[in-house]
């Protein structure tokens, strides 16, 4: 594990919650979603950790929260060793500079009548940093960083393309040199050829900048590209999490497993895990282990007991009553 | 072995700007051809233009024959018969392709009324009995359902189970993953396999991953600014690719083992349509351009059997790979 | 479903008594009806008298306490005038206008709609330009302009009809074209916006990639959809049926609900136009209601409500 016990982490998030209200219908009774249920992760200085899982999972609300864009209904998220301060509190504010989103729409996070210049310098004029000269200067080093022309400073978001926008967002982001980068698929909305310029890119700004990063996406390929540890999430809560190569190697989770199996790959049609049924309902969490309707190995245990996320051996976290007896785990 | 389905030259242009510049391609009966490109590259166009489904003011020239017969610019009557008959199509996006006002069982129902007849209880069942087949649970009760409340993975089987209503003898699948979770692309790639087994249907699947139809196909053409650049059987395409844009399709995946090193992205975007280089189109971005590339677009030419590519270096680039 | 048309019931009632209540303010504080019934050269002690008479020397919170209070038990008040119920002499005049405004409707319903949906299927055609061209047209000609030009050509230069009264059917064919043009041309081009959105929505080409003719298509799939935003509009014309008539019945001396408004806000007869404001808004509230109805009815997304779309809230 990279976890060193002498130095605090950048983030630690423990048992992090929330849930939010949703009416099923125009006048039916709000019942409660857990969006985030129990979610505890740490992530150090400089490193990238992979979140991933089906829509609606939590993923981007695991994200607002470790970021404090929203608070959690119960749980704690320390930022370099402190507690996050109340949101909209000066701190807050003063504590936000240092870390960033960058969001999945890149046309949809910029501002389409101002140029890409004046939202890159944006940040640096909200947090006072620098005089006039320094932001200017500092605005042609992030083009220059994220792979943007000094002209296309004067362009507006329409006239970039999309891997160039996502570029200019990256930008925005890194001007006020923030300590965490939280990316929320930074490259679905991409063509393919793109998003390997975009995960070159990050792996590129992260070596240069020292930034943490929380990559969130639904792509393990991406995941493993630029994760230096990768948590797979199901309905709320983290299920698996260990190094990229492990989890894709000898996925120990079965709904790990459906997933890895599901990465297309050329040559290997037929040996699929296929999971049956849909995607399940936060609002209507099955009892026991979340994913045994789905589970092809699930027995009378998991539809009971919520399995807990507990250190394998090899230091493996997985939450799942088959994972921890290897025999039966293999067997399945 | 004749060809289902042939398009010869078929070109598109939209108020003066050309967005297909001749596509040929011929699609047998039961094979399963992959299209892969860049996004606004022409995939889908080719198909809409092929079934006379593009607005009025697309400019559209060439030849597409399904078992000889002409069927560009066909009399509506005779499109209608064919469309969803013969050739049926399934979008990307199922939440907005499916008529929000009407129940399911109603629109799969109209399918089988035009091109089997079915009606009544007859249709019901049959859609019933479509609806299973692609896996809907609870099918009877769906049929009565409204697109809004089905899952967007359901919707997709629905629009799956309407395209077979007319037993196709080709089914044309746009994207048919691109809004759904991993684990349901698995489960809609199984699907199409298998129905494709048990109909021997031929299918032509859109993607802009070529996992995705690498996983599906027997073949694969490359498409790139309106054009084919690359056509050949899946296992040669990754072994021997022919065209330096396959080839960086290729390299940008990232790999799922190995070392990890920066993915060989391909520099540079796609040309504006309205001011595409004069010679090969790949150019500008192009790592292995030399000057006669600029000149004139490379002709297609063929690699090996069943293997095309429009490169003026597709050999030299082979012989360094081999 | 039931808390939903309870919501919707208190939202019209309460918009009614905002109109009532806005109305009463306004009317009293913007003349004294005494003075302006009453001959100018009355004697004081007569127009005293009228106040006392009518309740209007009181603190104008006790007459509104008390008019509101009569509306409950089911009387609107009397005439300043002539001492007749308002609501009597307001319920008199509502054929008259009803039968120019429904006769008016079925034209807007009849040239607007096909002429939208005709506009929208050819769209950008010469057939399109001109449909629009003739709907901006109608749309902007205010509706006293339009009649008098009508009644310059049709019953003064041409002498074919006559310019104004109720003696006949043909009484009423320049009053109803007059009211049908405006609306038909508004409505022709909603229809054709509508049209034009629904047709280009990926579920229409999946309907002619299924093979369905172009016909169905629009009958079947586009015509349905194009309905939802085309009630709205529909509806407020229904809602318009009594007081829509204002100008058009004035222009062609109507003896309709507009008419009798016009001479009773000249003459503040308070009662009379309270009341013809109660039945407007009872009309407007009313069409409003079933156009919540119809929605449900058209929309299935509706009827389920629109709060389930938890991918929207996440986004
Ligand atoms: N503001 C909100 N109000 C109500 N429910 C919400 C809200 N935000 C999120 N949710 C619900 O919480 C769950 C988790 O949402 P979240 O956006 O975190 O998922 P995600 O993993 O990011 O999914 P995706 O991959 O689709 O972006 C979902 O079921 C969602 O419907
Ligand atoms: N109705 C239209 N009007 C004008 N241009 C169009 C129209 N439809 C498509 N185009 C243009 O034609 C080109 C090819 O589009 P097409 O939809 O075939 O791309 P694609 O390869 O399917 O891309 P994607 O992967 O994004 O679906 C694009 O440049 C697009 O802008
Ligand atoms: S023809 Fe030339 S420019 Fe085009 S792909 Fe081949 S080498 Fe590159
Ligand atoms: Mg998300
Ligand atoms: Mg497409």
């Amino acid at each position: 594990m990279r976890t060193s016990p002498i130095t605090t982490p950048l983030l630690e998030a423990q048992n992090l919650m929330r849930r939010y209200w949703m009416r099923r219908g125009a006048f039916g009774k709000a019942t409660e979603v857990r969006a985030v249920d129990g979610v505890s992760l740490s992530l150090e200085r400089g490193k990238t950790l992979g979140l991933v899982g089906e829509s609606g999972c939590g993923k981007s609300t695991t994200g607002r929260l470790v970021l404090g864009l929203e608070t959690p209904d119960a749980g704690t998220v320390a930022f370099q060793g402190a507690p996050m301060p109340a949101p909209g509190t000066a701190p807050w504010r003063a504590q936000r500079a240092r870390m960033q989103m960058v969001f999945q729409d890149p046309l949809g996070a910029l501002d389409r009548r101002l140029t890409i210049g004046v939202q890159v310098r944006e940040p640096l004029d909200i947090h006072g940093i620098g005089d006039a000269a320094a932001r200017e200067k500092r605005v042609l080093h992030l083009l220059h960083a994220t792979g943007l022309r000094p002209e296309q400073a004067e362009r507006y978001p329409h006239e970039l393309s999309g891997g160039q926008r996502q570029r200019a967002v990256l930008a925005r982001a890194l001007a006020t040199d923030p300590a965490l980068l939280v990316c929320d698929e930074p490259i679905s909305a991409l063509d393919v050829s793109i998003q390997a310029q975009v995960m070159n890119l990050l792996v590129k700004l992260q070596r240069e900048f020292g930034t943490a990063i929380l990559f969130i996406s639904h792509d393990l390929r991406a995941v493993r590209q630029v994760s230096h540890r990768v948590a797979v999430m199901y309905l709320g809560r983290i299920v698996e999490e260990g190094e990229p190569d492990d989890v894709l190697h000898s996925p120990a989770h079965p709904y790990s497993q459906a997933l890895v199996s599901a990465i297309p790959h050329p040559g290997r049609g037929g040996q699929r895990i296929l999971l049956q049924g849909d995607p399940p309902n936060p609002a209507d969490r099955p009892s026991g282990c979340a994913f045994h309707p789905r589970c092809p190995v699930a027995f009378a245990r998991c539809s009971q007991e919520s399995p807990a996320l507990t250190a394998r051996p090899d230091g493996r976290l997985v939450a799942c009553h088959l994972a921890h007896e290897p025999a039966i785990a293999r067997a399945a | 072995m004749t060809a289902l389905v042939t398009l010869r030259d078929l070109a598109v242009s939209f108020d003066g700007t050309p967005a297909l510049r001749g596509i040929d391609l011929a699609i047998a009966r039961g094979e399963a051809l992959g299209m892969v490109g860049e996004s606004g590259c022409g995939k889908s166009v080719t198909w809409l233009a092929a079934l006379g489904l593009l607005p009025g003011k697309a400019r559209v020239t060439g030849s597409v024959t399904l078992d000889r017969a002409e069927i560009l610019h066909a009399k509506p009557a005779v499109l209608d018969r064919l469309r969803g008959g013969r050739i049926a199509m399934i979008f990307q996006d199922p939440a907005s392709s499916l008529n929000p006002v009407h129940r399911l069982g109603k629109q799969v129902c109209e399918a089988l009324r035009l091109h089997r007849g079915l009606t009544g209880a007859a249709a019901r069942a049959e859609a019933k009995r479509l609806f299973d087949l692609v896996g809907i649970p609870d099918a009877a009760r769906r049929l009565d359902a409204f697109p809004h409340e089905l899952s967007g993975g359901q919707n997709q089987r629905v629009m799956i189970a309407m395209a077979l209503a007319g037993e196709p003898e080709l089914l044309i699948a746009d994207e048919p993953t691109t809004a759904l979770d991993v684990t349901i692309q698995a489960q809609i790639l199984d699907l199409l396999a298998r129905l494709r087994r048990e109909m021997n249907m031929a299918l032509v699947l859109i993607s802009h991953d070529l996992g995705v139809v690498a996983d599906a196909c027997d073949r694969v053409a490359v498409m790139y600014a309106g054009r084919i650049v690359e056509e050949a059987p899946i296992a040669r395409i990754f072994a021997e690719p022919a065209h330096p844009y396959t080839h960086g399709l290729i390299g940008a995946l990232p790999p799922i083992d190995g070392p990890r090193r920066p993915l060989a992205a391909i520099p540079g975007q796609v040309p504006d349509p309205r001011a595409m280089p004069k010679g090969c189109a790949f150019a500008p971005r192009c790592p292995r351009r030399i000057d006669a590339c600029e000149v004139a677009i490379p002709e297609s030419r063929v690699m090996a059997a069943e293997h095309r590519a429009a490169c003026l270096r597709a050999e030299a680039f082979e012989a360094v790979h081999a | 479903m039931l808390r939903f048309f309870g919501f919707r019931l208190l939202r019209a009632a309460i918009t009614i008594v905002m109109v009532v209540t806005f109305a009463f303010v306004v009317l009293r504080l913007s003349g004294d009806p005494a003075l302006l019934i009453m001959s100018v050269d009355a004697p004081p002690e007569a127009v005293a008298a009228f106040r006392t008479a009518w309740g209007l020397d009181e603190p104008l919170w006790v007459q509104y306490f008390k008019y509101f209070s009569a509306i409950f038990e089911g009387d609107l008040g009397r005439s300043m005038r002539d001492g007749r119920p308002a609501l009597t002499l307001v319920l008199e005049r509502v054929p008259a206008t009803l039968a120019l405004t429904i006769p008016a409707l079925l034209i807007k319903l009849c040239i607007g709609i096909p002429a939208g949906i005709t506009a929208a299927l050819h769209r950008n055609s010469l057939l399109d330009r001109l449909v629009m061209a003739l709907a901006v047209a109608g749309f902007t000609i205010p509706s006293f302009v339009l009649g008098l030009l009508l009644v310059l050509l049709f019953a003064v230069q041409l002498g074919w009809l006559p310019s104004g009264g109720q003696e006949s059917w043909r009484h009423a064919i320049l009053p109803v074209i007059t009211l049908g043009v405006g609306g038909a041309a508004v409505l022709a081009r909603f229809t054709r916006s509508a049209m034009l959105e629904v047709l280009g929505q990926p579920y229409i080409r999946t309907a002619s990639a299924k093979g369905v003719p172009w016909r169905a298509v629009v009958w079947g799939h586009a015509l349905p959809n194009a309905a939802i935003p085309t009630v709205t509009i529909v509806g407020f014309m229904v809602g318009s049926l009594i007081a829509g008539a204002v100008v058009v019945e004035s222009v062609f001396s109507w003896p309709g609900v507009g008419r009798l408004l016009v001479v009773a806000v000249a003459n503040r007869d308070l009662a009379v136009v309270q009341c013809i404001l109660l039945l407007v808004a009872a009309t407007m509230v009313t069409s409003n209601l079933v156009v919540d109805l119809l929605y449900g009815a058209l929309d299935p997304r509706l009827r389920s409500g629109l709060a389930s779309a938890p991918k929207g809230a996440a986004a």
